[in-house]
């Protein structure tokens, strides 16, 4: 057990009940099916002109899919609030990687249409079996990066 | 007929909203050094919060179609709708690689800023600016 969590596993499989349990609360009350990266093309038809983010399928559901990204930052600081350290937190990863990650990131999950939540926890629990041909791919590509970066840099994070 | 009043389906989202965010500052995931501890092997505790998460979700979107006509609040039920092609393909590799770069993805992204962590807004504007060049490069080949 140690020497696969060395932190202990007890917090990281309630965060995924909980993670579990929200996903599910929006579907079975409201049917719907919620990935986080979709909010990141829906929010730019607040301001972008252009006929791709003007789709039906972004503006009608950009105002929740805001809301649900409050709920996000809102709960996080609930645990900051209530058992979380004093200081805030912050990352050793440089804004460059941070920057740059993120650009992939972003570019890449409105490509494949999903992301960690989407393909991850709602495809897998669809049962989709493209979903599952992502999460295969983006995990072993992950690890090979991140592996590689690792060396390259001596081991630090 | 059910009708659903707008104001509560957004009481719901954010509800929902803030289950995943605390649970994603609960499990660390909001920390990009233990996302990328879990990709360089040193502890696999993401194989936990992505269990736990399934487990609930799979039992979820499995048996609530089959044992109620509609959800609880509203008419249907969204079916997620995916294919297996060229972009799904690509798109994953790009999301890996970005994903093992830097050790953020979209969630932890946003809830972090919940907890402090400001060096988010560096992923954060990186994942926006993505996402427009992916609406961009879109439009323009169903332009051409």
């Amino acid at each position: 057990m140690q020497t696969f969590f060395p932190h202990g596993w007890g917090h990281y499989l309630a965060g995924g009940l909980l993670i579990g349990a929200g996903v599910s609360l929006m579907f079975l009350l409201l049917g719907r099916i919620v990935g986080m990266s979709t909010f990141f093309s829906s929010s730019w038809s607040y301001v972008s002109r252009l006929p791709y983010f003007q789709q039906a399928p972004l503006v009608q559901t950009r105002l929740w899919r805001l809301v649900c990204a409050i709920g996000l930052v809102l709960g996080a600081g609930l645990w900051w609030w209530l058992s979380g350290p004093e200081q805030a937190q912050h990352t050793l990863v440089s804004p460059a990687r941070l920057l740059v990650g993120g650009l992939l990131v972003g570019y890449g999950a409105r490509l494949s249409n999903g992301c960690t939540s989407g393909h991850g926890i709602c495809g897998l629990a669809s049962l989709s079996r493209p979903s599952l041909v992502a999460v295969l791919i983006f995990m072993a590509v992950a690890i090979v990066t991140a592996r590689v970066f690792a060396f390259i840099s001596g081991g630090a994070v | 007929m059910k009708r659903l009043q707008p104001w509560v389906a957004m009481l719901v989202v954010l509800a929902g909203g803030m289950l995943f965010g605390y649970g994603l500052a609960l499990s660390t995931m909001i920390s990009p050094e233990v996302v990328l501890g879990f990709l360089t092997g040193n502890d696999y505790g993401l194989t936990l919060v992505m269990g736990g998460a399934v487990a609930i979700t799979l039992v979820c979107y499995q048996l609530a179609p089959r044992w109620m006509d509609s959800p609880v609040m509203d008419k249907q039920f969204m079916l997620r709708e995916a294919k297996l092609d060229r972009d799904t393909v690509l798109g994953s590799v790009i999301f890996g690689l970005g994903w093992g770069l830097c050790g953020v993805c979209p969630g932890p992204a946003i809830a972090g800023l919940g907890a402090g962590n400001m060096d988010m807004l560096w992923a954060l504007t990186g994942i926006f600016a993505g996402a427009y060049l992916q609406g961009w490069w879109a439009n323009r080949k169903s332009a051409a």
